[in-house]
C-alpha cells in the first residue's frame, strides 16, 4: 500500500511569508527591479533628458560667451576653466529635480498604489528610482565634459583625478537628489516640486563659487558660501580637474553627502508612508 | 495550515471579515463604521453610489489605507498588524487603471512578478500566459499608453491576477466599459472563483452585483445599510420589472391582461409609476428572463404595437428608497 503524503512545509503559511533569498536579498532584487523601470522610462521619454544634456550647455555657452569676458578680464578660456567644474555641480544639484517631479506624477496617477499593495519594503520604489537616476548625473558629466572640450576647456591633473571628479559627482548628486523626492512626497502637483526646489537651488549654486570667486563677494554673503554644501564640492570638483587643494574640501564635501542622506532618506521614506 | 485542511474549513471560514471601519477626510467621514464579511471562494459585491466609501473601504482591507478605528482581517490575516503578509495573498486592481504608461504589457506584468518573488523565468512565463488569457497577446510588446482604455483595463487586472492571489479586490471593475466588455469582465470574475480565489468587488449597478455575487453589502455614506444575498435583496428593494409601452394608449388596458400572464405570484400588473418610467407604460413584476418568451408572442398575438419593452432591476436610486423605508435594515445571513 502507498500512501500519499503532502509535505507540509511547502504548503505553511510561514513559507509563503519568507521572501526568496531573505530580506535583505528580497530588497535589493525589488529595487533593481524597479529601477530598471525608471530607466525603461528614461530610454522610451528622451525628452525628458533634455534637464541633462541641453540645459547644462546653454549654461555654459551663456556664462562663458555673455558674461566670461567681462568677468575675467577678457581671456575666456581661463574663465571656462574655472567655470565648468562649478557649473557641473550645479547641474547636478538641478538633475536631482526630475526625480522628485515623476514621483510625485507616479503617486497621484495610482501607479505606487499597486507597488503599495505588493509584499516589497516600503523604501524599494524610491530607492529604485533614486539608483536609477545614476544614468542621468552620468548623462550630465558625459555631455558638460564632452561640451566642454569642444569649446576648449582642458583637464589639468590628469585621468584618474577626473574619473574620481565624476564618481563624486555623482555620488553627491545621489544624496542631494533625496531633498527632491522628500518635496515630491510633501506638495500636491509635480510642477510645485519645481518651483521649490528652484527655490533652494538658485541661491545655492549663486551664492558660492560656481562662478565668481567669493572674496569678491560682501561679507555677509561670503558667511553664507561657506556655510553652503555646494561650496565644498565645487572646490573639490575644481581641484580635481583643474588643480587645487582636494584633501581639505573632499572630506567636508563627504560628510555633507552622508548628512543630506541621514536627514533626507528618512524624511522622504516617512512622507512616502503618510502619503495614502 | 496545510491546503487540505484548508480546503475542509473552505466551505465555512471568512476570507474578509471588517469591523467597526472608521475613517475621516477633513469633514467628509469616509467610512462611518463599516462591518464586512466575506465567505471563502465567494463573491462579496460592494454596492453604493458614487461617495458612498467603497473606494475607501478596499483601500483599507488592501493595506494602502490605515482606518482611523477598526479592525479588518483578509485571508485570516490582521490587515493592520501583518500588512505585509497580507500583501502576499490579495490581488487589487484599482478604480483607476495603475498600468504604467511607459512599459510594454510584458513589461508591466513581468515587473510585478519579480515585486512578488517569482524568478525572472517564471515572471515571463506567468505574464506571457495572463496577455493571451485577456487578449493582450498582440499588444503584449507596445507600450500600454497606446492601449484602448479596454485594453488598459485588461491589463490592470491581469496585473492583480499574477500571484494567483487568494483574495481580489476589484473596485469597480467595469465602470466606463461598454455592455460587451462588461460582459467578458464578468467571465473573469466567475473563472477567479472556479480556480478558487475569492473576490471582493465594488459596483453603482445592481446589475452587476446580482450577476455575480453571492452576497451582496449595500453601502451609503460610510454606512452599511443592506447585506444580504441577490436573492434576499430583491424581495426586499423590488426584484425584476418588465415593463411596455403601447404605441397606442388606448390599449393599455389590453396590455395589462397579457401581462398578468407572466405576474411574479401574488403580484398583479399595473400601469408603470416608478421613477423614470414614461408615461403611458406598464409594468410587472417577474420571476426571471423567461417572461419575455411568453409576453412577446402574446402581445403580436393580440395586435398590441409596443414603443418600449424591456426587463429592469431596481436603479440604485430604487434600492435606497426601498431599504431606508424598510425595517429591519440588516437582514439575518446565516
Ligand atoms: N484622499 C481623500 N481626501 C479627501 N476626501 C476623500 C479622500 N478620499 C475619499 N474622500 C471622500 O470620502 C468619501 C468616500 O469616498 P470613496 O471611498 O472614494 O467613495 P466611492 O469609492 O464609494 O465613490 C467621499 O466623500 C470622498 O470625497
Ligand atoms: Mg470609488
Amino acid at each position: 500500500m502507498t500512501t500519499l503524503t503532502i509535505d507540509p512545509t511547502t504548503t505553511s503559511d510561514l513559507d509563503i511569508d519568507r521572501p526568496r533569498g531573505g530580506a535583505f536579498a528580497a530588497q535589493v532584487r525589488h529595487s533593481v527591479a524597479l529601477a530598471r523601470r525608471s530607466l525603461i522610462k528614461t530610454i522610451r521619454t528622451p525628452e525628458a533628458l533634455i534637464d541633462v544634456t541641453l540645459q547644462p550647455v546653454i549654461f555654459l555657452l551663456l556664462f562663458t560667451y555673455i558674461f566670461g569676458g567681462a568677468l575675467s578680464g577678457g581671456d575666456r578660456h581661463s574663465y571656462l576653466q574655472y567655470l565648468l567644474p562649478g557649473l557641473l555641480a550645479q547641474s547636478l544639484a538641478m538633475g536631482g529635480i526630475a526625480l522628485g517631479q515623476n514621483l510625485n506624477a507616479d503617486i497621484e496617477k495610482g501607479v505606487f498604489d499597486r507597488f503599495r499593495s505588493l509584499p516589497v519594503a516600503r523604501s524599494a520604489p524610491l530607492v529604485g528610482a533614486v539608483a536609477a537616476d545614476v544614468v542621468r548625473y552620468l548623462t550630465v558629466c558625459v555631455v558638460m565634459l564632452g561640451f566642454g572640450t569642444i569649446m576648449g576647456f582642458r583637464v589639468e591633473t590628469g585621468f584618474l583625478p577626473a574619473v574620481a571628479a565624476v564618481a563624486l559627482a555623482i555620488g553627491f548628486g545621489l544624496s542631494f537628489c533625496w531633498i527632491s523626492v522628500w518635496v515630491g512626497m510633501l506638495v500636491r502637483t509635480s510642477g510645485a516640486v519645481q518651483g521649490v526646489m528652484f527655490l533652494l537651488i538658485f541661491p545655492l549654486s549663486f551664492g558660492s563659487p560656481v562662478f565668481v570667486q567669493s572674496n569678491t563677494l560682501p561679507g555677509w554673503l561670503q558667511a553664507f558660501v561657506h556655510v553652503n554644501p555646494i561650496t565644498p564640492l565645487v572646490n573639490t570638483i575644481r581641484g580635481l580637474l583643474v588643480g587645487g587643494p582636494v584633501a581639505g574640501p573632499l572630506w567636508q564635501t563627504l560628510a555633507w553627502m552622508a548628512g543630506l542622506l541621514v536627514v533626507f532618506v528618512p524624511l522622504a521614506l516617512r512622507a512616502y508612508a503618510r502619503r495614502a | 495550515m496545510s491546503a487540505a485542511r484548508r480546503s475542509l474549513l473552505g466551505m465555512t471560514d471568512l476570507v474578509v471579515r471588517a469591523e467597526g471601519l472608521r475613517k475621516r477626510y477633513g469633514k467628509t467621514q469616509a467610512l462611518d463604521g463599516v462591518d464586512l464579511a466575506m465567505r471563502r471562494g465567494t463573491v462579496l459585491g460592494v454596492l453604493g453610489p458614487n461617495g458612498a466609501g467603497k473606494t475607501t473601504a478596499v483601500r483599507v482591507l488592501a493595506t494602502l489605507l490605515r482606518p482611523d478605528a477598526g479592525y479588518a482581517e483578509v485571508a485570516g490575516i490582521d490587515v493592520l498588524k501583518h500588512p505585509q503578509r497580507v500583501r502576499r495573498r490579495i490581488g487589487l486592481t484599482g478604480q483607476y487603471a495603475s498600468v504604467d504608461e511607459d512599459l510594454t504589457g510584458t513589461q508591466n506584468l513581468v515587473l510585478i512578478g519579480q515585486l512578488l518573488d517569482l524568478t525572472t523565468r517564471d515572471a515571463k512565463k506567468r505574464a506571457a500566459e495572463l496577455l493571451e488569457w485577456f487578449d493582450l497577446s498582440e499588444a503584449a510588446g507596445r507600450p500600454a499608453k497606446t492601449y484602448s482604455g479596454g485594453m488598459r483595463r485588461r491589463l490592470d487586472l491581469a496585473a492583480s491576477l499574477v500571484g494567483r492571489p487568494e483574495v481580489i479586490f476589484l473596485d469597480e471593475p467595469t465602470t466606463g466599459l461598454d455592455p460587451a466588455k462588461r460582459e467578458d469582465m464578468w467571465g473573469v470574475v466567475r473563472s477567479q472563483i472556479t480556480q478558487g480565489s475569492s473576490v471582493l468587488l465594488t459596483t453603482q449597478y445592481l446589475e452587476e452585483a446580482d450577476a455575480l455575487a453571492d452576497e451582496i453589502v449595500v453601502i451609503n455614506k460610510g454606512r452599511v445599510i443592506a447585506h444580504d444575498t441577490p436573492d434576499g435583496l430583491k424581495r426586499r428593494v423590488g426584484g425584476l420589472t418588465l415593463r411596455v409601452r403601447p404605441a397606442d394608449p388606448a390599449r393599455v388596458s389590453d396590455a395589462l391582461r397579457v401581462l398578468d400572464l407572466v405576474a411574479s405570484p401574488g403580484n398583479t400588473a399595473s400601469t408603470d409609476t416608478a421613477a423614470g418610467a414614461r408615461p403611458g407604460a406598464v409594468s410587472v413584476p417577474v420571476v426571471d428572463d423567461t417572461a419575455l418568451d411568453i409576453v412577446v408572442p402574446a402581445l403580436r398575438q393580440a395586435g398590441i404595437e409596443v414603443n418600449d419593452l424591456g426587463l429592469h432591476l431596481p436603479s440604485l436610486d430604487e434600492v435606497f428608497h426601498a431599504l431606508t423605508e424598510d425595517a429591519p435594515l440588516e437582514a439575518e445571513l446565516v
